[in-house]
């Protein structure tokens, strides 16, 4: 068996279980984000009237940080009333952060635990050896009212990545390779692990990366088997208890991939399709950029800010750029303020955002104009991502993200590290 | 309601939730607002020109991207009577199951059907009859599962009864 599978078994009240079987799972945490008050909604519309288990139940208000409109302002009113009225255990406001750091952040995931989120982001988690899965608003209330929720047995599908990465190459670009090479329907209702000497030596702020966009691939959960690494982190965030899973020998994987990302140069996914990636060597063209975001859940940590104030520090970003910073928690902010990343980012011209998801989902701090060319450290670059639908939206490592707000156009980082 | 009739929408591969739902409309939440944004991002006339009773036709891996359950509910308000895809991406697939939203997957389907054909989907056997080609299309079958939330209009209604 694989360690995603004995974590469903050992939620489900099933003495075995097959792939294709459908489950039904006890869920450690349920996680609602700010976009949700259908969540809310379908939980009374279905007769609920107390949350079963609000111990398990987080809320992070985080898409509208803080709220930019009267509608957001009043979903977020309603949202800490209810959690209010009904004892809900986790309730992080506006002053937090992205869900998906926010939620490690505090200590509530940990390996081997079953974590459901109205994000389809939450595969995440498979970072920290958790089972990690996003739902629909309706099957989120379902765990309100129940405590539990169906899941499908998922086939499994493994990536296999060895080689040292160069300089300024980051988790980033080896995802977006990955993701280059095997489209965005490669797992659809499938699980990906990843694997390999690379994987182990990257931090867990670059494995969280690979984990997070494992959907863009279709998937619906993404691991990563724990080591020493992961369970300094963990330890040193929580002292509850917890079991780390691990596949048998022998696993029989659905589909393995192999690769080596020696050699690898800086990756980017052109519009508007986060399956259409190319190595910055082949875009010859000049690409004018009027604006870098750096932050969200695939690249706001600190690790993401700290390359960036190094290519930036004692320089200017280009006066034809707007350089947007939205750091993934209010922590990695007050880490950037800390180690001096935020002031020479701001000395060298960057504009600074409440912790949040910002403008990578369009709806504000840095929404784009018809006609724009954005950057984004995000996962996604569908169209109308980031504001207009007449926008381009590219979707690049920080570091690539960086020296391309110093040039005003795409830009090769390694020539600034 | 095993069979379903309608005029087809045809849309591409990887249609993802911001071209259903674009990200700035999000705040919504009564489904006469959010139907009136419909598809608006894949094709910003959609709105305008969809009729009630249509059925969308889209290709591998539709509704990927963000799991906002907006999605489903703007198709459904706007009175989408079924979803035919060459596949379906996961979260969105549980969405339209929980709202009862009726959806075929039918490998081949964007090989056989053009905008403004007149199909009959046959939820039971997942067949797709294209009458304007004279074309029948066989999909798969939905497991008895999900066929029966579908049939009972979602996922609602049960737990409704069963909190009682």
């Amino acid at each position: 068996m694989h360690a995603l599978e004995k974590i469903l078994l050992h939620h489900s009240n099933k003495e075995s279980i097959a792939q294709g079987d459908i489950i039904t799972c006890e869920v450690d945490i349920a996680e609602i984000n700010d976009l949700y008050l259908q969540v809310i909604k379908s939980f009374y519309e279905m007769g609920g009237k107390k949350v079963k288990n609000p111990d398990k139940v987080a809320f992070v208000l985080d898409h509208y940080a803080p709220a930019p409109t009267i509608q957001s302002a009043d979903i977020q009113k309603k949202m800490r009333n209810f959690a209010r009225e009904q004892d809900i255990q986790y309730f992080f406001d506006i002053n937090k952060g992205v869900c998906h750091q926010v939620m490690p952040e505090e200590g509530i995931v940990w390996p081997g635990m079953l974590l459901v989120a109205t994000d389809s982001h939450t595969t995440t988690h498979g970072a920290f050896g958790a089972f990690g899965t996003g739902v629909g608003a309706t099957d989120l209330a379902v765990i309100l009212l129940e405590g539990e929720l169906w899941f499908r047995v998922p086939e499994i599908i493994r990536i296999n990545i060895t080689g040292e990465l160069g300089k300024g190459l980051m988790a980033k670009d080896v995802i977006l390779n990955i993701i280059g090479e095997l489209k965005q329907d490669v797992a659809v209702y499938k699980a990906i692990e990843y694997a390999g000497s690379t994987v182990e030596a990257l931090d867990m702020a670059g494995r969280m990366v690979l984990c997070n966009m494992a959907v863009e691939m279709g998937a619906k959960t993404s691991y990563i088997q724990p080591d020493k690494k992961t369970l300094n982190f963990i330890d040193k965030k929580t002292d509850r208890s917890y079991r780390v899973f691990e596949t048998d020998p022998g696993f029989n994987y659905s589909q393995e991939f192999d690769f080596d990302v020696s050699g690898l140069a800086p990756q980017v996914a052109v519009p508007h399709s986060i399956d259409s990636v190319k190595s910055i060597e082949e875009l010859q063209e000049n690409i004018p950029v009027d604006q870098v975001l750096i932050g969200t859940c695939t690249g706001g940590r600190i690790e993401d800010i700290k390359i960036a104030a190094e290519i930036l520090e004692n320089k200017t970003v280009s006066p034809d750029c707007r350089l947007i910073i939205t750091p993934a928690s209010t922590r990695v902010l007050k880490e950037a303020m800390d180690k001096g990343y935020m002031e020479a980012l701001i000395d060298a011209g960057a504009a600074f955002n409440t912790p949040g998801c910002g403008a990578c989902l369009g709806a504000h701090q840095g929404v784009l104009a018809p006609g724009e060319i954005c950057l984004t450290t995000g996962s996604r670059n569908f169209p109308g991502r980031m504001g207009s639908n007449k926008a381009e939206v590219y979707s690049v490592s920080p570091a690539t993200g960086a020296a391309s707000a110093l040039t005003g156009k795409l830009t090769d980082p390694r020539q600034y590290i | 309601m095993s069979l379903i009739a309608g005029k087809a929408y045809t849309f591409g591969n990887n249609i993802d939730t911001d071209q259903i739902y674009p990200g700035r409309y999000l705040e919504l939440t009564e489904p006469e607002e959010i139907a009136r944004h419909v598809m608006e991002g894949a094709d910003s006339s959609f709105p305008e020109r969809y009729q009630a009773g249509g059925i969308i036709v889209g290709g591998t891996n539709f509704g990927c991207g963000s799991s906002r359950e907006h999605a489903v509910i703007a198709l459904k308000t706007a009175g989408v009577k079924a979803l035919i895809a060459e596949s379906f991406a996961r979260i969105f697939f549980r969405n339209c199951i929980n709202l009862g939203l009726p959806l075929v997957i039918c490998p081949e389907i964007t090989q056989h059907v053009e905008e403004g054909d007149k199909l009959e989907v046959n939820l039971e056997t997942g067949t797709v009859n294209n009458t304007s080609k004279d074309r029948k299309i066989q999909g798969e079958e939905l497991s008895e599962f999900v066929l029966n939330f579908i049939k009972a209009g979602g996922v609602k209604p049960y737990y409704k009864e069963k909190n009682l």
